[in-house]
């Protein structure tokens, strides 16, 4: 049996308007169910990305298809594939949530019958449901995020592609968008883009980092974590000679070093970061060595993980060395 | 065009729940009763040899100018504005689906305004019994008139929202447009320089396009296929050229 293709396959995207190169030979694949993140910073290209997969703006140059679809080809197929929420979330100010959706309903082709229980389950699941019948201009900012992203899946596409959807809300709101998110993996495939990385990390299967319209990190967070930092550290609160230090550490893994060392306070405590190549974990190891000897007391020790921003910002500052497009395209 | 009702329905029923409708549908009929009124007087002081139907429509451009405007104004600068547009053409329409839809939501309204001049028509017939004031064929001449050069006018009222994301520029646009096509064409007919032999083709084409003399034909019960023609061309035109605005601007958004 012939395996399905990905969700969203690009090769060699390229978009130069007005003299600049905002997309530039991007390549990369989604597979079916994923939850991906599209990162990076102001102008790297991500919303002419997405307007391109959505079908609302022509490539100048390269591929792009979704589900097999070629979207230049079958920009109409193609459209009713994908469900989409913009940056910014434009809406109408004047028209009723309910009427809103219901029209959105009948553009994208559902079946009138089914369209009332669709809208109802729609309502439900975006916790829309007691303001289906307020106008849109006097919602609140959450509301109308959560209009976007009902829209976006009204249809039950099987891509859907959101610029920004949690822009502008509050933590509560945050985690109502994070788990209605996390309720489409497996059964939709999911692009994101966000500045909000702590929300990407704890949502998205893999993260796709573009900077200057060119693909600079590709992977699931861990991947990037290693491959971008490099390095696995550790912090420790220690009481004991300092210069006896880099020996015992060595002793554990020579690559093993101290990175910062702070004052020591009134009970001789000094706050330590190690930082060591090897990415295992050495925490155990260290902390019988310490801990084991005359020579130190230990307060406390814990390994410390590289956040998404710090894999964001090495990546972007580094953007000029673009990943191997080979490896980008591996969907996992 | 499988999505033109639904996107027709939507457009319509935003005319009708929107306030700003009937304001302007109020302001429409106290302005033509006004000149209706008028009119009347002019014929209760003396008699007239035209019918009061015929003078009633030669003032036509006055709701034109101003109505036409201010109907079509906000269809597709507001969609741009807000960026509403972009959701709009990721689903399955086309644009010319989506500006078919606002042109006929625009024509609609544009024809019902019109049409409720027929009461006052109706209430003068039911209180004048003279036949030679009330003969119906100048009266559905001048409707039929309005319904035909309606196509253009609305068409260049789309023809300039299209033009613009700003829909104070479109009112403008749209204004100057149909300025220079009623009033223009009358204007450089009276020109002498038109009259030397090299400009002869242009006058004629400055005579075919003369929207007063189409009317006093179609009120005077004769329908010339040209300007049907002219009217038709130019509706299509418009409307052709306000698809490419919409998607030019979207290449280079």
């Amino acid at each position: 049996m012939p395996e399905d293709p990905p969700a969203i396959e690009v090769s060699h995207l390229v978009k130069a308007y007005a003299g600049v190169t905002a997309v530039n030979d991007i390549s990369f694949k989604v597979a079916r169910g994923e939850i991906i993140g599209f990162l990076g910073p102001n102008g790297a290209g991500k919303s002419t990305t997405m307007r391109i997969l959505t079908g609302y703006l022509p490539a100048t140059a390269g591929e792009v298809r979704i589900c097999g679809l070629s979207v230049h080809e079958h920009p109409e197929e193609v459209k009713r594939q994908v469900g989409y929420m913009p940056e910014n979330n434009p809406l109408p100010e004047d028209m009723r949530v309910s009427e809103y959706l219901y029209f959105r309903g009948r553009l994208k082709e559902v079946p009138r019958r089914m369209l009332g229980p669709r809208l109802d389950e729609v309502l439900e699941l975006c916790d829309l449901k007691r303001v289906r019948h307020k106008i849109i201009g006097k919602l609140s900012k959450g509301f109308r995020q959560r209009v976007g992203i009902a829209e976006a899946i009204l249809a039950e596409p099987p891509v859907i592609i959101m610029d920004e959807p949690t822009i502008g809300l509050d933590p509560h709101q945050i985690l109502i968008v994070r788990d209605l998110i996390a309720s489409l993996r497996g059964r939709m495939t999911v692009l994101i883009s966000s500045h909000i990385l702590p929300e990407i990390e704890m949502t998205c299967d893999r993260v796709l980092i573009i900077n200057g319209g060119r693909v600079v990190a590709a992977g699931a967070p861990d991947q990037l974590r290693r491959e971008i930092i490099g390095r696995a550290t550790y912090t420790a609160e220690l009481a004991g000679d300092p210069g006896a230090l880099p020996a015992v550490l060595a002793g554990v893994e020579p690559s093993l070093r101290i990175a910062e060392m702070g004052e020591a306070d009134a009970a001789g405590f000094r706050r330590y970061t190690f930082a060591a190549d090897r990415h295992d974990e050495l925490g155990e190891a260290l902390l019988r060595v310490l801990a084991g000897g005359p020579a130190f007391r230990v307060r406390s020790l814990g390994r410390t993980h590289a956040s998404l921003e710090d894999v964001f910002l090495a990546a972007t500052r580094r953007s000029w060395d673009v990943v191997d497009p080979a490896r980008n395209r591996d969907p996992k | 065009m499988k999505h033109f009702p639904t996107l027709l329905g939507h457009e319509i029923r935003m005319l009708l729940v929107n306030p700003g409708t009937y304001i302007a549908a109020v302001l429409f009929l106290a302005v033509m009763g006004f000149v209706f009124t008028g009119i009347l007087e002019t014929y209760n002081a003396a008699p007239q040899e035209t019918p009061p139907a015929a003078v009633f429509f030669q003032v036509f451009f006055i709701p034109v100018l101003f109505m036409v405007p201010l109907l079509t104004m906000k269809c597709l600068a507001e969609e741009r504005r807000l960026g509403t547009i972009e959701t709009l053409l990721t689903t399955p329409v086309t644009t010319t689906e989506v500006v078919l839809g606002k042109y006929g939501a625009a024509y609609a309204l544009y024809l019902c305004m019109w049409g409720s001049t027929a009461g006052l028509f109706y209430i003068f017939q039911r209180f004048v019994g003279d036949r030679h004031l009330t003969d119906t064929g100048p009266i559905v001449g001048g409707y039929l008139f309005i319904a035909v050069s309606g196509l253009l006018f609305i068409a260049l009222g789309v023809l300039a929202s299209a033009l613009s994301r700003s829909q104070s520029v479109a009112g403008i646009l749209c204004f100057t447009l149909l300025f220079g096509l009623i009033v223009g064409g009358n204007y450089l007919s009276t020109a002498a320089w038109l009259d030397r032999v090299g400009f002869l083709p242009l006058r004629s084409a400055v005579e075919y396009t003369m929207i007063f003399e189409h009317l006093g034909d179609f009120t005077r019960g004769v329908v010339d296929a040209r300007q049907l023609l002219f009217y038709a061309s130019g509706t299509v035109v418009a409307l052709i050229l306000s698809v490419l605005s919409v998607e030019a601007k979207l290449l280079h958004s």
